[in-house]
């Protein structure tokens, strides 16, 4: 019976204490809900960017090295035993493979071939291959193509048919489905008797083999596992060979935008709710100190004075935390199914164990917040608890109060600017509020540039006003490739020379830049490297460079970050490219921006490899205008003087939005708002805290004189220094935070870091953030200034 | 003589439908007078002192205070009128701990931005009438109550106010801090300070006011002068 009634005491304490101290419970509440919501969309995001591409290459068992093989080096059967060497844990093949020159999706000769495997049937121990459409080929004549082969146009169906070439009378195949390989295997697959008919006659003939391994997690035991094969051969019988490190690097390319962005968001939620929980615990003990006291007094034990606390805390953060939970799912779901568009697949529904854990951990940590403000009520001692407030204090902030007078500025503002140094502790959280909250704010606006600076930077053509692509289909309805507006005309025979002075002879015409794409390998290593090549000055079009420069002429080369780490080379050096059995050396003279196509794709000039291709020329022209042209007019007095069919003009799209940059955006604007929101309730808290603490100086204020205005001076005077100084960090904080997270996110994508990317804040932009730490500050202090302002000074007075 | 305080008809209720704390009360109080107002707990004493310090408001009724019309002001101007036309003591004399005796004596004079010299010499003047100047850079904690009472006279004087006003000012002394703080009110008024003082302690009523008034259950039971005496 007594038990009974020592429980239900304590549940009217509790529930008393909670419904008189609302504004606090009201930010425990919030800044929990805050954290968690956070924390709930910064781990679904974390979990859908780091599971598409492992979980689809578990699910297909995905090749870790793809291997091609010269047949007329190694047969059939010593191929074959390589799946069976130490290490070796699954093979499969070797399977036969042909290259074929089908044109793109718009008819244009694409001036790259592409690879088809004989393989009898999808599956196969590894590298199983996923139908997303049609059948596998069971006949010689149809062909299964993959959903990435550079030949499959968004109008690719099963029942089309493919033309193998784009000479005249070539032979068609006709695709029966449309697949996918994890490790990006081939462009097409046949029944292996078809290959035979596709293969070129006098061609090297080659063979395809995929293995997994014991040990393949990074570059160097994949490039150990590649050289213990090679060695089992004859000498040159491996030809080329792609780890599955490269394909997941490419399929990573947006999913490493995100993660080490979530994390640095993730952490400064967390801390900052640890940080405001214990500062609102512990103000609470602190504020009620003569409370514990008269509660103790009246036989309430220690153990139940910890309870208390812990509950007064538990119970409003156990509904910040479900509320968080709703919330954060509401938020999490369209940001995750861009993101699930964005990698090509997987779930938009936050995973059941982030709801779970994340409202459990931030439960735990509430509780481990508490205890210790918990526990020192507990411990205090009876007598001392119940003189709080009758006694006068002593010590802290007289110092500083003694100086703030002597300052100067009105006294009201003097006694608000001393006023922090009263309660250090509570004035730290109230700082590290701010100091969190700008942090936030600046990495963010960091973020956002920097991730506005990448699509600038991988997509120096975006400058470019016009195009002008030779070929394409003769019945004039397909608009030019990535422009819009085009128009085609002229014969499939147009001469690129003949074009090119057209161009040049035109008034507003300030440069014209001729482009082709080719594909070679690097002596020594390597699969295949795609080479962007130019014809003429191509400077406009340069990528954002690294380090070194854009390339002046034949013989020299610039290459991203990514193809010197698998080369091992550095900018200065000189490197071999293989094209079509031609060797060709080259000077590496930059280092560029250019994560796409697995960091492997390299510029030159187009007369670099005029010695493998002598009859290569430009696929499309580029053209620069002089400033203040009408592009409108120009394009169409440029389509008169140009042949009347073969040729399209297009206008190219500027300024469009990136889709994984206005996700990024999104997101980042959306978790800084959520912390910045979780600063101002810090403050608002810290504040709340210590008005009430005040409350009968102020009354006393008022009482002796001080006005209505002064008290809202003082009160928002004592969070402006903190402000400041929050800002003086918060800045360099959150700037040295994006300059650590940057270069991890581009590593991540395999790319170094541009300064375009880097440094993205002007000073302006910087002393406003600055101003933001006040901001913060103020806005936090402004209601319970208001309160402070509005108290009725007799009620102040009698308050203890 | 210029009556200092008017109350005409003054009502106040903590309840806007029970029964009222205070009234209605008519009272006046004159210029240069001493006026102890005196009473059992909950009589009204310190409501009154609060409707007449402007620290609250009358339900009903009108104060007045040194000609001025308050019972109507806006909290902006109840504190101009504070600072410029009343001093006000307390029994726990809620000084501020965390400044020295001179700040806090200093405080509204510096509220109602005063001239730093011109505070500071009248400050130095009432810490040397007082016996305070000696502690003129130590803080509250480190006093006696008797200093603290006097320290807080001072600071109810840095304006040169028309009217103090005192809240039971022995009422947390020891009986020596006590006669100090007395004796100190009976100086004051001889110097001419109009004095209105609030208290449980009918001798220091008396030593102290030349007038008393006596509230029982929120209304003037006692209206008695030293010449003469009403009985309501």
């Amino acid at each position: 019976m007594s038990g009974i009634r020592k429980t239900g005491s304590r549940r009217r304490i509790r529930l008393g204490r909670a419904g008189r101290r609302r504004v606090q419970t009201v930010v425990m509440t919030l800044s929990v809900l805050m954290a968690v919501a956070s924390a709930v969309v910064a781990g679904s995001l974390m979990a859908s960017a780091s599971a598409p591409f492992d979980t689809a290459f578990a699910k297909q068992h995905g090749a870790q090295l793809t291997a091609q093989f010269d047949e007329g080096r190694a047969d059939a059967a010593r191929i074959a035993a390589t799946g069976k060497l130490p290490g070796v844990t699954a093979s499969s093949g070797p399977y036969q493979v042909a290259q074929i020159d089908p044109p793109g999706p718009g008819g244009a000769d694409m001036q790259q071939s592409e690879t088809v495997v004989g393989r009898p049937a999808a599956g196969g121990g590894v590298d199983d291959i996923t139908l997303r459409s049609g059948r596998w080929a069971t006949a010689p004549g149809e062909i299964v193509l993959s959903a990435d082969a550079n030949s499959v146009g968004p109008d690719t169906k099963p029942g089309g048919t493919l033309r193998i070439s784009t000479a005249a009378g070539s032979p068609t195949l006709t695709i029966v489905g449309i697949a996918s390989s994890v490790t990006d295997s081939a462009d097409g697959w046949v029944v292996p008797a078809e290959i035979a008919a596709l293969r070129t006659s006098g061609a090297a003939t080659g063979a395809q083999m995929l293995y997994r391994f014991s040990s393949a997690a990074t570059t160097a035991q994949l490039n150990a596992d590649r050289a213990a094969i090679a060695a089992a051969l004859r000498k040159g019988s491996m030809v080329g060979a792609q780890s599955y490190l490269d394909v997941k690097l490419a399929a990573d390319e947006n999913t490493a935008l995100f993660v080490p962005v979530m994390m640095a968001f993730g952490v400064l939620g967390l801390l900052m709710s640890v940080i405001i929980i214990a500062s609102v615990v512990s103000g609470a003990v602190g504020a009620q100190i003569r409370r514990i006291g008269i509660l103790k007094a009246i036989g309430l034990t220690p153990g139940q004075v910890v309870r208390v606390y812990l509950a007064q805390a538990l119970v409003p953060a156990g509904v910040g935390a479900v509320c968080g939970v709703l919330l954060g799912n509401v938020l999490a779901v369209p940001l995750m199914g861009d993101a699930a568009q964005m990698y090509g697949g997987g779930s938009s529904a936050v995973a059941w164990w982030i709801d779970l854990a994340v409202p459990v951990a931030a439960l735990v940590l509430v509780a481990l917040a508490a205890l210790v403000p918990a526990l020192r009520a507990g411990r205090l001692h009876t007598v001392e608890a119940l003189a709080v407030g009758r006694a006068p204090r002593t010590g802290r902030g007289q110092r500083a109060q003694r100086f703030a007078a002597r300052l100067p500025l009105p006294r009201a503002v003097t006694l608000g600017l001393a006023a922090p140094f009263a309660r250090p502790v509570r004035s730290a959280a109230l700082l590290a509020a701010v100091v969190f909250g700008t942090t936030a704010a600046t990495f963010a606006i960091g973020l956002t540039s920097s991730a506005s600076a990448v699509t600038t930077a991988r997509h120096p053509q975006q400058k470019i006003a016009v195009s002008v692509f030779m070929g394409g289909p003769d019945d004039g309805s397909a608009p030019a490739p990535g422009g819009t507006g085009g128009a085609t005309a002229g014969s499939a025979s147009a001469d690129p020379a003949q074009i090119r002075a057209a161009i040049l002879a035109r008034s507003g015409t300030a440069e014209v830049i001729g482009q082709a794409q080719g594909v070679v390998s690097v002596a020594g290593g390597t699969g295949a490297i795609r080479v962007r090549l130019y014809q003429g000055q191509s400077g406009a079009e340069a990528f954002a460079l690294i380090s070194g420069r854009w390339f002046d002429g034949p013989g020299e080369v610039v290459v991203p970050t990514h193809f010197l780490d698998t080369t091992g080379s550095k900018v200065g050096d000189t490197v071999t490219l293989v094209d079509g059995g031609v060797q060709v050396r080259v000077r590496i003279v930059g280092e560029d921006f250019d994560p796409g196509n697995a960091g492997l794709t390299i510029n030159t000039d187009m007369s670099t490899l005029a010695a493998a291709q002598p009859g290569l020329h430009p696929v499309f022209y580029d053209v620069v205008l002089k400033p203040g042209t009408d592009v409108a007019g120009y394009v169409s007095a440029l389509r008169s003087a140009l042949p009347s069919s073969g040729v399209q003009v297009g206008v190219n799209e500027t300024g469009h939005l990136n889709p994984t940059v206005v996700a990024f955006d999104a997101m980042s604007v959306l978790l800084t708002l959520m912390l910045v929101s979780v600063a101002g309730l810090g403050v608002l808290n810290s504040v709340v805290l210590d008005t009430r603490e005040r409350v009968h100086d102020l009354g006393v204020c008022k009482a002796v004189g001080m006005t209505p205005g002064q008290t809202l001076a003082q009160v928002l005077t004592s969070v402006a220094g903190a402000g400041l100084v929050g800002g003086a960090v918060g800045v360099p904080a959150g700037l040295a935070l994006h300059d650590f997270v940057i270069p991890l996110v581009m590593r991540t994508a395999g790319s170094g870091t541009p300064p375009q990317v880097q440094d993205v804040y002007g000073l302006l932009e910087l002393v406003l953030l600055g101003a933001g730490g006040v901001a913060i500050a103020l806005c936090g202090a402004m209601l319970p200034a208001g309160w402070a302002a509005k108290a009725r000074t007799a009620t102040a007075l009698r308050t203890e | 003589m210029a009556n200092v305080i008017e109350l005409e008809g003054v009502v106040k209720r903590y309840d806007s439908a029970g029964v009222p704390a205070l009234g209605p009360v008519t009272l006046t109080v004159a210029e240069g007078e001493a006026v102890a107002v005196t009473g059992p707990s909950g009589s009204g004493k310190s409501t009154l002192l609060n409707l007449v310090a402007g620290l609250d408001r009358p339900s009903e009724g009108r104060v007045s205070v040194g000609g001025l019309q308050i019972d109507g002001l806006g909290e902006k101007a109840l504190a101009r009128f504070r600072r410029e036309r009343i001093g006000m003591v307390f029994q726990f004399f809620n000084l501020l701990d965390d400044l020295n005796v001179l700040d806090n004596i200093l405080l509204p004079a510096q509220l109602a931005g005063s001239p730093r010299g011109k505070a500071a010499d009248r400050a130095a003047e009432l810490m040397g009438v007082l016996g305070i100047a000696k502690h003129a850079g130590a803080y509250p904690g480190r006093l006696s109550g008797g200093e603290r009472q006097r320290v807080a006279v001072a600071r109810a004087l840095i304006n040169r106010p028309a009217l103090l006003l005192a809240d039971e000012p022995t009422g947390a002394l020891d009986t020596a801090s006590g006669h100090e703080v007395r004796q100190l009110l009976v100086d004051l008024h001889r110097s001419g300070q109009t004095v209105v003082l609030v208290t449980h302690d009918l001798a220091l009523a008396e030593a102290c006011a030349e007038r008393t008034v006596q509230l029982v259950d929120g209304h003037v039971a006692v209206d008695r002068s030293r010449n003469a005496e009403v009985v309501r």
